[in-house]
């Protein structure tokens, strides 16, 4: 399981396009969102949380769709499938090292994109605790909706609208620890929700997805 | 004599056309009744005016968009488990349904909304959780668009159901803690002490049971619809096949 998750990963890094892009990505919705709302300070102090929770999820949703299909086409997918470790423990190191290349790297970037957005000195910590904490239950909600659509040919579309609906929770907590945060109030309620979202989708999708990709490989 | 014996689809096609008749004119009957005793026949409120009486279409729809959901979700549930066809068509079936019916209370919402709250739309917990289960319903509809075997999109669509529940409900307490809403709490229940008041009750329970039975006989219609598609099919690849 350790091999596949490095393996995953050295090919995310290497194949190129996924990795940086989703960096790129996040980078320009930062850049974008001053530029369309105007750069009074005060305003865009008051959404940046927002801004850079759903810039952030968005960026993790572009490569979504790597975490199965490259696998589908070349066949590598029906070895996993049919290899002696469970389906639901290979579709779960799958999210991981998505979220290793993705999550990971959104959340170390996250507090600059902040300087550019203005976000309140006391927000930074919970910007990096909050994306730390929830970016794990995008990888493995991604992983259940790629799951889902792996077969179709074009399923990038449906993929997006599949799984945006399935992110509203983590988005809400996620967004509202560095809302409070940033307000100085306490934030330990959304961020044990937050935490208990990640924790509850990555002890049970890893199952449903499973279940998806073998009835895609029927 | 079992209640599975309707799983076969001769015995539910048989069953549903004797059936879907009666459905049919009691649902017509008790809308036309119920909808001409609310709007004309009940006092305008005090304060809202004729305004009011919108809700007689409002509440019906929006109990049975999230009734549709639960209906699909113990239909897949059924799939997966038994594998009986008619409970995945069912589940087809029923999903534009709900659809149709979240998206009438939500314009219902807005048009009372306007001249009441003074806005179209509001932020508020009830709206956006609407909200975001027609995106569900959305999803559901285009996954089955999608796929082409029917087997695996009833299968894949089951799972998304179930999935898909989980997460409906998460939303919709999610959104409690986001915001807190200008919506009235609910005026309908059974336990409550305070309530509406019978003139206005009466009607809605003849509104109310008028909407479920046009629900199970648009779900009955399209769920025929679908096994005759299917019949159709297998009738087409036979006659491909020579």
């Amino acid at each position: 399981m350790i091999a596949l998750l490095l393996r995953d990963m050295r090919l995310a890094v290497r194949a190129g396009g996924g990795f940086g892009l989703g960096l790129a990505f996040f980078l320009l919705v930062a850049v974008l969102v001053p530029l369309g709302v105007g750069p009074e300070s005060a305003t865009l102090a008051k959404i940046a949380p927002g801004i850079l929770w759903v810039g952030a999820l968005l960026a993790c949703l572009l490569s979504l769709d790597r975490i199965f299909a490259l696998d589908f086409e070349d066949g590598s997918l029906d070895l996993l499938a049919t290899a002696p470790i469970p389906l639901e423990g290979a579709v779960a190191v799958k999210a991981l090292a998505h979220w290793a290349v993705t999550g990971l790297p959104l959340t170390l970037a996250a507090p600059v994109l902040g300087i550019l957005l203005n976000l309140p000195q006391a927000g930074y910590g919970w910007l990096v605790i909050s994306l730390a904490l929830g970016t794990p239950a995008l990888s493995v909600i991604g992983a259940f909706g790629a799951a889902l659509t792996v077969g179709l040919k074009r399923g990038g579309l449906l993929l997006s609208l599949l799984v945006l609906p399935l992110y509203v929770p983590t988005l809400i907590f996620g967004a509202e620890v560095v809302k409070r945060g940033a307000e100085g109030m306490a934030t330990a309620t959304p961020l044990a929700l937050l935490a208990g979202i990640t924790a509850g989708a990555a002890a049970m999708l890893p199952f449903a997805a499973a279940a998806a990709i073998r009835i895609n490989l029927r | 004599m079992s209640f599975w014996e309707y799983a076969n689809p001769q015995k539910f096609m048989q069953l549903s056309r004797r059936v879907l008749p009666f459905v049919a004119v009691a649902a017509g009957l008790c809308l036309v009744i119920g909808l001409v005793w609310g709007f004309f026949f009940t006092p305008d409120d005090y304060k809202q005016g004729s305004t009011v009486k919108i809700f007689y279409l409002h509440v019906p729809a929006a109990m049975m968009a999230i009734n549709a959901w639960v209906m699909m979700l113990v239909t897949s549930l059924v799939w997966l488990i038994r594998r009986h066809h008619v409970s995945a068509l069912a589940a087809k079936a029923a999903a534009p349904v709900g659809l149709i019916f979240t998206v009438i209370a939500l314009i219902t919402g807005a048009l009372w909304g306007q001249p009441m709250w003074g806005t179209w739309w509001e932020w508020d917990p009830r709206l956006t959780s609407f909200l975001i289960l027609a995106l569900f319903y959305l999803g559901y509809i285009a996954l089955w668009q999608a796929i082409d075997d029917p087997d695996t999109a009833a299968d894949l669509t089951s799972v998304l159901c179930i999935v898909g529940s989980v997460f409906a409900l998460l939303s919709r307490y999610a959104v409690n803690f986001w915001n807190q809403g200008l919506h009235q709490g609910a005026s309908l229940s059974l336990d409550k002490e305070e309530n509406v008041a019978d003139v206005f009750w009466y009607p809605a329970l003849l509104c109310i049971a008028g909407f479920v039975l046009l629900f199970v006989t648009l779900v009955l219609l399209r769920t025929r619809t679908e096994i005759r598609a299917r019949r159709l099919g297998a009738l087409l690849a036979r006659e491909r096949r020579g």
